[in-house]
């Protein structure tokens, strides 16, 4: 027994579907590069962590950090 | 439910009818002009940034087309050339359209705003609006100057371009601006005094209808002469060099010629040619466009090379 019913609305869509598919694919993977060339672009990755706000002594040199 | 209502439901508009929605054509054009815009700034972008930037503008684009097919769906029904756009031929829903057009226009603005900065995205959110707002729902109907105008929307590009690298606003984008606003009503009117339109019959105001063949070839010349002094000013700015200078003063010779030409003629002179001025003036106008902005790119690519 089928357990899977195609609706004819999945057939007559396809092409629209598989569009709007690769759209997101896009769009994450334009997310994505971006993430990657704005972390890289802070230069020293430490920066990245301050951006938490939360105190972090292993960031701060007198504390025992680096 | 009636045969046609029920045609009328099952289509379903595909892919290719939603992106033709976004006016292609015209999205290269904007495409070409903003990619010159960022290369030719002084400021180096990443390439990856660029590419986001400039797929923000074209995008930015295509959702102002969106929005102007949805508002000019009456008008373009009238008429023959854009009688087979989507909504107008019935593939696209005049609410599907405006939805494109809304989501789109702000997904390219704040998408621009994250990836480069906030007077790049600005400029391209004002695009938008002029374009949509100002043009389509203001000026097209209204004025025989809509053309002069509107064509500061198709101006814009280059300058947010120039923006996403530079962060602002210089003398070389605004110049890259007037150049575009400049050379539109000239190119316009060209094509408007050869091709049979049939704006009259949509009320939209066209000047070769409302004031006349003589008077528009009266404006090519004036605009036309008022192009030159934008076009060879930019050669002396810091993006311009040898190779912009040397094609700015050839092709500014060759269009003031052209426009001369069409001033001197009158419709009866080209009823017996069939328009070959007008239609050769045309095509010039298009090479003088282009030719502007790939001298301006292979001069920075000079300047880049350290020559």
């Amino acid at each position: 027994m089928a357990i899977k019913v195609e609706h004819e609305l999945h057939n007559r869509r396809r092409g629209r579907n598989m569009g709007v598919g690769l759209l997101l694919v896009g769009f994450v993977a334009i997310v994505f590069g971006l993430t990657v060339v704005k972390v890289l672009q802070l230069g020293d990755a430490n920066q990245f962590e301050t951006f938490d706000h939360v105190a972090r002594p292993q960031i701060i040199p007198q504390d025992g950090g680096e | 439910m009636t045969d046609a209502t029920l045609h009328e439901t099952t289509y379903e508009a595909s892919m290719g009818d939603y992106f033709a929605l976004l006016k292609p054509r015209v999205m290269s054009l904007v495409v070409f002009t903003a990619l010159v815009g960022l290369l030719v700034a002084p400021v180096p972008v990443h390439p990856f940034i660029g590419f986001v930037g400039i797929l923000c503008i074209a995008v930015g684009a295509g959702a102002s087309g969106a929005l102007n097919m949805w508002w000019d769906a009456d008008i373009d029904a009238k008429m023959k050339r854009t009688a087979k756009r989507p909504i107008p031929d019935g593939r696209v829903q005049p609410g599907e359209a405006l939805a494109i057009g809304v989501a789109l226009a702000g997904f390219s603005v704040i998408l621009l705003a994250l990836a480069t900065n906030l007077v790049a995205a600005g400029l391209l959110a004002f695009t938008i609006f002029f374009y949509a707002v100002v043009y389509s729902m203001w000026l097209k109907r209204s004025t025989p100057q809509n053309i002069v105008i509107g064509g500061a929307a198709g101006a814009f590009p280059p300058m947010v371009g120039w923006a996403v690298a530079t962060g602002g606003i210089g003398i070389e984008s605004v110049l890259m601006f007037a150049l575009i606003f400049m050379w539109t009503p000239p190119h316009f009117w060209a094509l408007a005094l050869f091709v049979k339109t049939d704006y009259g019959d949509a009320g939209v105001p066209m000047l070769t209808e409302t004031h006349g063949r003589r008077v528009t070839r009266n404006h090519v010349l004036i605009y036309t002469v008022l192009l030159v002094p934008v076009a060879l000013g930019l050669a002396f700015t810091s993006i311009g060099g040898p190779v912009y200078l040397v094609t700015a003063i050839v092709m500014n010779a060759w269009f003031l010629k052209g426009a001369y030409d069409i001033w001197t003629r009158n419709d009866a002179d080209a009823e017996a040619d069939k328009y070959a001025v007008e239609i050769r003036v045309f095509k010039v106008s298009l090479y003088y466009l282009f030719a502007h902005f790939g001298a301006l790119l292979a001069d920075a690519a000079l300047r880049g090379a350290g020559v």
